[in-house]
């Protein structure tokens, strides 16, 4: 089957200084993709060339078979990106402004995908259904925030983009979403894209992480997929004669055997902890920005 | 059925729309009545005062000359401002998400626009007729004459407006820029005083713009015919009328969808996120 996404070489410069600089991957269809990585990594500007909105400079992007950069009004309307409110709309009531958006998708229903979502429950999946009647506005952070996801998915899209979605939730608001992204990935098969900065929610949402760093993706691979392949590097912690130390090490079990060896009895309060993905993330970050050759590349690929 | 009709009349129930919010917030209502109300002050002081060289009321021709600049405040300055605070808080990009987002949009704004200034065309014609003398609202020809120019107005204005808007940074940025065209264009456009009497440069240069035209075609309908005889060539110059807007019209409509087109190109998540940080930093 033809990937929903496909992304070659693809290079960004803007003057002089290259931002991106030979990104590859691809997603197939109800298949949630988390991009990870530090700030000024190229996320934004990744995620802006496959929403459309941002002209790459080199590179080959196909996003639903067609190329962004020219994708007209049928292609956009197979999309869906969700973006940050802020006042826009701020007059309008939520039940309101969904029906309105919701009309320009009605030309483009298929046999097997009905545009738009029906209103009634759109509100009801993303938990909107007691504040229908508000005026925008009116609306808390949170609230905000489940109509900014409502007004993104509310043409049945066959890919949703999303950047930061959940930057300002509450663990509520946080878990709710999660619920939807997912619901929307297994029942409704969107592919989705999302960035985030939380390793948390890349491990629980995303069937694949991807990880962006100086311009190129360092890591593509499921959460387990990326721990097992950095499980070399776990720490080792004990302390001998009150004194703690900590060390990381590639066998651990070698390196503890060799521990008790030397130090027999004295050796105490041992733990030895497997990298978690938010170990094996700094790792791999750290690595990339160090210029250390890159050993993860090839996981899952 | 087809999308881009489809489009355009869900823009025409935005625009509805809007201009039902416009209606029913306080803030907007009062951001109409108050203009409204200042010209009606400075025409009912001068009620008495007659036009040079004629019996008839100051007052009354004002009131008909701010007709026209009302179409030229809310065709240029309001839907202009519209597009710039629109364009920061990521309206503008919710269109473009969408499919024939824009169309829609933008047609909503021009119904929003067009309901707007027909509301303050009527509130203030209707104080004007129990307060004032002199309108002839009486003929079915001042009707027409009105509706022309309104119409023709609306189009010389509306995507110029929409092209200043598309230029400016920032709402901000933006705001002494309008005052200064306003009053500027208004001083010179025989909107409270006759164009006559101003040096001969300054009526040469109010006439190279829309406001006068439309302040004389307001006046053509809705004042005696006898009132000819102060205008310039002590004529309504039906046709320069006609011609002049018509330009304007043409050179806006040209120029419109490309200036529109290359501020929308512009807009993405990022681009309206920067603006947010900035406006929350109050620089």
């Amino acid at each position: 089957m033809e990937d929903v996404l496909d992304v070659r070489d693809l290079r960004m410069r803007y003057g002089k200084t290259d931002v991106l600089n030979g990104v590859s991957f691809a997603a197939r269809r109800g298949e949630v993709l988390a991009l990870l990585g530090p700030n000024g990594a190229g996320k934004t500007t990744t995620i802006e060339i496959l929403e459309g909105f941002r002209i790459r400079s080199a590179g080959q992007v196909s996003v639903l078979g067609a190329d962004p950069a020219h994708g007209g009004e049928a292609w956009r309307a197979r999309t869906g990106v969700v973006l940050q409110s802020w006042r826009d709309h701020a007059k309008w009531q939520v039940r309101e402004l969904l029906t309105h958006l919701g009309r320009y998708y009605a030309p483009y229903s298929t046999a097997s995908v009905a545009r738009p979502w029906d209103v009634d429950d759109l509100l009801e999946t993303v938990g909107l259904t007691p504040h229908a009647r508000k005026r925008v506005r009116n609306l808390s952070g949170g609230q905000r925030r489940r109509l900014d996801v409502a007004i993104g998915i509310v043409g049945r899209p066959e890919v949703l983009f999303l950047d930061e979605p959940t930057a300002g939730f509450d663990p509520e608001a946080r878990r709710d979403f999660h619920e939807v992204v997912r619901r929307l990935a297994d029942r409704e098969e969107a592919t989705i894209l999302l960035t985030t900065h939380d390793l948390d929610e890349a491990e629980r949402l995303a069937d694949r992480i991807l990880i962006l760093a100086q311009g190129t993706i360092i890591a593509d691979g499921s959460a387990v997929e990326l721990a097992r392949a950095m499980s070399g590097q776990s720490e080792v912690r004990w302390s001998r004669g009150g004194q703690r130390f900590a060390r990381a090490a590639d066998d651990a079990t070698a390196f503890v055997r060799e521990l008790f060896r030397q130090y027999g009895e004295s050796v105490e309060d041992l733990e030895v902890r497997r990298a978690s993905l938010e170990d094996t993330y700094l790792a791999l970050v750290r690595q990339a920005e160090h210029g250390v050759p890159r050993g993860l590349t090839a996981v899952a690929a | 059925m087809n999308p881009a009709l489809v489009a355009a009349r869900a823009g025409l129930s935005r625009g509805w729309i809007e201009f039902r919010q416009t209606l029913t917030t306080p803030g907007d209502l009062i951001a109409i009545l108050i203009p409204a109300g200042g010209f009606l002050a400075a025409m009912i002081w001068t009620r008495h005062t007659h036009v040079p060289g004629t019996h008839f009321s100051l007052g009354t021709t004002m009131l008909v000359s701010v007709l026209g600049l009302n179409v030229v405040i809310y065709g240029v300055v309001t839907i202009g401002d519209l597009l710039i605070v629109e364009r920061e808080d990521g309206t503008l990009l919710r269109a473009k998400a969408i499919p024939n987002g824009m169309l829609g949009y933008l047609l909503g704004k021009i119904v929003n626009i067009s309901a707007q200034i027909a509301f303050a065309v009527t509130i203030t014609l209707l104080t004007g007729a129990f307060l004032f003398t002199g309108l002839a609202i009486r003929s079915p020809g001042s009707w027409l004459t009105l509706a022309w120019v309104l119409v023709l107005g609306l189009l010389a204005t509306l995507p110029l407006g929409a092209v200043l808007g598309s230029l400016f940074p920032s709402q901000r940025s933006a705001g002494p820029w309008w005052l200064l065209l306003l009053t500027g264009l208004a001083a010179i456009s025989g909107i409270f005083y006759p164009i006559t009497h101003l040096p001969v440069f300054l009526q040469w240069t109010g006439q190279a713009f829309p406001p006068y035209w439309l302040g004389l075609g307001m006046r053509s309908a809705l004042l005696p015919h006898a009132m000819e005889a102060v205008e310039v060539g002590h004529s309504w110059r039906h046709l320069t009328t006609f011609g002049v807007l018509s330009a304007w019209a043409v050179a806006g409509l040209v120029l419109a969808p490309a200036v529109l087109r290359r501020m929308a190109r512009r807009e993405s998540g990022s681009t309206v996120a920067a603006r947010r940080e900035k406006a929350m930093r109050g620089t």
